[in-house]
This record gives structure tokens, sequence and C-alpha cells, in this order.
């Protein structure tokens, strides 16, 4: 075991029925880092998390985190993780204070102590005000946020997030982006599961990429995206009589490949950095061009699956509809 | 969410090499914080209570005002008689309703969440069977409350009355691990009613609930003889009105225990294995 791996997993098989979850996954989370685990719906992701906090024994491989071995060492392991589902899992009739007292007094937090950190909690999740109302009157976001929370109630080490931005709007995803940086600045090691890229890409320290059960990649973002093919600019002229010349500068600022027409008047073109969209802008201020559309996107879970396993991943999802959650 | 870096989690739980070293009553605490998670849910949801409050004021109208000149030459002499037997009979159906609800509940996140934390596996279910103590509480006030108005007085006294009452909330509290059972056994809260309902049945007609034992066969008095029920309902009506006890409160605590010891470790079992 390396010293500083928090978690650690080790050709982790796990089957339901017919259905072969995970084929031998390994993964490792250095202390204080995040892992994005991507994959399609159906990959395994579900699995592999509730394996590593504890929920589900494996059939084969081991797993560990922070040394003790969530088989034998089930309720050490338990004392030092959070997990928050895709489906909140929070008392519906409880109140958002009253669940979160709960499991401050399951967590030995004692009354006053379980009281404390409810309040902090709340007031941190912009619950307060909601804090007296039954948690089933609570909107999706609120609903995830408190649930995010209740996993937070006993300060954890290692926090598991269950695709913890399914089904939230844009603003919503880019709080929850933040509360997981900042606990990662507070010294917490996170494994996140996502369906996004670019989730993974804005979280991630390293990236592991999951389908059928089995880890197909594992790379920095970087390196990931690198292998991929990096970002794509995409531009819209305002005038389409103009689509040649910007055309001519996108090959230009590329990465070497012609800039292509992939929607009516949109072209596109690969990059390599983030610079290609600056100096674009430059280049069309110059040529005297304007633009309605300027944007610069990572490549798509389908795009990346691509890529890697040479089919789509929604192809996929038609055969394999559910994830395995059990 | 504006505040966030200012308040992030301050006290981490560390992953110490230390063995942990559980306070005492660990199972007894958590599960009563459980249980008081199950009363705020009944406290929500009173139209949960109908069982409990409605069922023995319709049975005791019914039985007593449709049978009672039948069965008994008098009504009141009736109710005197059946009141004991209702109140068993209804709070032994009352225990039904925890494996309706935890079938339900335990398909939801909250028990994914529960088994994650680092508390006693069981911790749950105790608090869930031990929240259910005010329901059988309800049924046994509320049985006496409508007894009261229609007619029935204890003859015996306050303490042996009060004794009366904790005894049949003590069997619904033990007899509650059966439905538990159930609920982990079958697939819809549906089911958990239907079974339970066939083995509560015939237990409550099957025995001196409405009628006196001696009345019956022969060959049905050999099961209404072991019946826990009969045993119950003797007890209740010997430390109410102050008929011969014999041997019955005895028989009552030791089908108890045989409740706990049988069905709690079953129950247990089947919920590890659930999920």
């Amino acid at each position: 075991m390396t010293a500083d791996l928090v978690i650690e997993a080790e050709g982790l098989v796990k089957t339901f029925g017919k259905t072969r979850a995970l084929q031998g996954v390994d993964l490792a989370v250095p202390r204080g880092t995040v892992l994005g685990v991507l994959g399609p719906n159906g990959a395994g992701k579900t699995t592999a998390v509730r394996i590593l906090s504890t929920l589900l024994t494996p059939d084969g491989g081991t797993a560990r985190i922070g040394g003790f071995d969530v088989v034998r060492d089930a309720e050490r392991v338990r004392q030092s993780i959070g997990l928050t589902g895709q489906y909140a899992s929070v008392d519906e009739d409880l109140t958002g204070r009253q669940n979160l007292e709960l499991f401050g007094t399951l967590l030995e937090l004692g009354r006053t102590g379980a009281r404390r950190r409810a309040a902090e909690l709340l007031d941190w999740f912009d619950l307060t005000d909601a804090a007296n109302r039954p948690a089933k009157t609570y909107s999706g976001g609120m609903r995830r946020r408190l649930d995010l929370a209740a996993s937070l109630v006993g300060s954890p080490d290692v926090i598991f997030l269950d695709e913890p931005t399914t089904g939230l709007d844009p603003a919503k995803r880019e709080d929850m982006w933040d509360v997981v940086r900042s606990l990662v600045a507070n010294g917490s090691t996170v494994l996140l599961t996502t369906q996004y890229l670019e989730e993974a890409d804005a979280l991630a320290d390293a990236i592991t990429v999951i389908d059928h059960g089995r880890v197909i990649a594992h790379d920095t973002p970087e390196g990931l995206k690198r292998v991929v093919g990096g970002q794509t600019l995409e531009v819209r002229p305002s005038d389409p009589a103009q689509l040649p010349r910007t055309a001519e500068i996108l090959t230009q600022v590329g990465s070497g490949a012609q800039a292509d027409e992939i929607r009516k008047g949109v072209l596109a073109v690969p990059v390599t950095d983030d610079a290609a969209l600056t100096e674009s802008v430059a280049r069309f201020a110059t040529a005297g061009i304007a633009v309605t559309e300027l944007s610069l996107h990572l490549p798509s879970l389908d795009e990346v699956f691509f890529t890697l396993t040479g089919r789509t991943a929604s192809e996929d999802d038609t055969t394999r509809p559910t994830e395995v959650a059990a | 969410m504006s505040t966030l870096t200012d308040t992030a989690p301050t006290r981490s739980r560390a992953l110490s090499n230390s063995a942990p070293n559980p306070r005492p009553f660990r199972l007894l605490r958590h599960s009563l914080a459980l249980a008081k998670r199950s009363l705020i849910k009944t406290w929500r949801t009173p139209e949960a209570l109908i069982d409990v409050t409605l069922q023995p004021v319709l049975f005791l109208i019914i039985f007593v005002y449709v049978f009672g000149g039948a069965v008994a030459g008098s009504t009141h002499d009736y109710l005197q008689f059946l009141l004991p037997g209702i109140l068993a009979q209804t709070i032994a159906t009352g225990a039904i309703a925890i494996g309706v609800n935890l079938n339900t509940d335990i398909a939801k996140g909250i028990f994914d969440r529960f088994r994650s934390l680092p508390i006693p596996r069981s911790a749950p279910l105790v608090g869930a069977v031990l929240g259910d103590v005010v329901r059988y509480v309800i049924v046994t006030v509320s049985t006496l409350a409508i007894g009261y108005v229609m007619g029935f007085r204890i003859e015996t006294d306050l303490f042996r009355a009060i004794a009366g009452c904790l005894l049949a909330v003590l069997f619904a509290l033990c007899l509650s691990w059966l439905p538990v059972l159930v609920s982990m056994k079958v697939r819809t809260p549906g089911a958990v009613q239907g079974v339970m309902f066939a083995l509560i049945m015939p237990l409550s007609f099957a025995s001196n609930v409405f009628v006196g034992a001696n009345t019956l066969p022969g060959w049905m008095q050999a099961f209404v003889n072991v019946n826990p029920m009969t045993h119950l309902v003797a007890s209740v009506r010997g430390l109410f009105l102050g008929t011969p006890l014999g041997n019955h409160v005895w028989w009552t605590l030791a089908w108890c225990a045989g409740f706990v010891v049988l069905f709690m470790p079953l129950a247990l079992r089947a919920y590890r294995k659930k999920l």
C-alpha cells in the first residue's frame, strides 16, 4: 500500500445475476485530491461507489479506504466516509434541520454538537430559510444540497459523490463545483462519478474512464484531452458570406486541421490550448469579421468514448438502459 | 451559496489508527435517535394512525351492540368481557403497520445513508420498532376511552389496570418483529399486509377474544389454549376485571420473549442480506 493513497481498489468484480457490473476495476486516489470516474449509464460507476462505501460486498478484488479494508474493516471505513448518492438519501418527512441533527446524533456529536453542526451546514448550503420545512417540499436543487450537507455532518475525510450534478441546471452545477473545491481545499479526498467530461475536467486531478465494468483509460484531465483531441472552437460569423475568410483564420489558429462547417453557418476547428480563443478574437477584429457565436468546447462523453473505444456511449445506452444500482 | 469558503468543515474525522472506542449503550442511543425519527414521521402523517384510533372504536361499537345481546344477554356485560379482547386484537393488528412502512421505507435512499454510517446495522430496525410504541399507547388509550363512554368500568384498581395496558403494549412491541421479518421477505407493502392479516386473524378469532374458550369445540380449544392471544386476553381481563389470572401473565411474557428470540435475529439477518 502506498502511504498517501486514501482510496485504493484492485480488481473489483461484481455480478448481479447475468449482469457483470464490474469486471476488474482498479482505482487509486491520493490524499487531498479528486478522482473523476467518468462513464455512461450502466458503466458500473454506482456499483463501484457502493462497494467503496461498504454498501455492497465485491465478488472479487479488494478495496481499502485509508488503509482499512471495505469488507473486513467496514465499521472503520464508515467512520471516515461521506456518501452522496444519485438519489437524495434524506428523510422526506423530516425537516432539513431534523435530518442533519439526526445524522449528527448518530455520528456521536452530542446534542449541542449536532445542533451546531446542523446550523453550520444549513448556513453553508443556503438552506437556513427552509430549515424547518419537511424535505419533501424542497426543490430538486435544495434536496441535492441537503443531501450533500447530510454526508458532510461528520466532516468525513473521504467523500463519495455519485453524479452530484445530474439533473441540476448549469448555475446550480457551478455552485456544486464550488462546494467540491472548498472540500478539497480543506483536505478532503473526493471520488466523484460523472457523465460529463466537462465536470471531471473542472474538478478532478485525475480521471478514470470506465465502460462495461472495465477501466478503459486513466489519466490527468490534460492527458485525456490530448488523447481525445483537446477542445473545439466554434464560430458563427454574422454574415454567412464571411464563412470562407472565417474558415481561413480558424485553420491558422487551430491545431493543424482544416476548419469544418459542422452546422449551417457554424465553423469548428480543433484547438490545443485556450489561447486560441483570444487569438481568434483578435484576428476577427483585425479582419473586420463580426461573429454572433464563439465558444470553446470540451469533447462530449460521446466523443471521448468514440475516441477510446471506437463507438459512442449513447449507442450503448439503448442496449443497457439502466445503471445497476441494486 | 455565497458564503461557501468561509465556513467549510472545520473539524475533520480522522482516519486514525487507534481502535474505535464506542461509547457504552451505542445500540440503545442510536436506536432511540432513530425512534425519534419514526415519531416525527407519525406526527407528520396523522392519517396513518387510523388503524389504531378508529378501528378499536368501530369494533367495540359493532360487536357490543350487534352481538352483545345474543352472546352475553346484555350489552353492558358483553362490553366488560369484550373490551380486553378488542384491545388485544387491535394492538396486534396495529403491529402490522411497521412492516408495511419498513417495506416502503427501505427502498429509499435513507437506508443507504444509515448503512454508510458507523452505527450498528440493526439500529434503524430497532429504532423503528421502538418508535411504534407510541402507536400501541394510542390504541390502548382510544380503546379505553371509547369503552368508558360506552359504560366500561375497570373492576380492579389503577395499578393492575396500568399493568394490563403495559402488558398489551409489550406484547405488540415483541410481536412487531414478525411483521418486520415479513417486510424483509416480501416485495410489496400490500403483500406484507396480506401475509400479516392471514397470520393475525386466526390468532384473534380462534381465541377467547369474542367468546369464552370453554364454549368452543374441543379440537379448537387445543389451539385456543396455546394461542398467545388467549393468554394476553385472559391476562388483561384478569388485570382489568379481577377474573382469575392463573399462569396467563407468565405465558404471555413467555410468548413475548419467544417472539423476540425467534423473529428479531431472523429479521436482522434478512435485513443484512436484503441490500
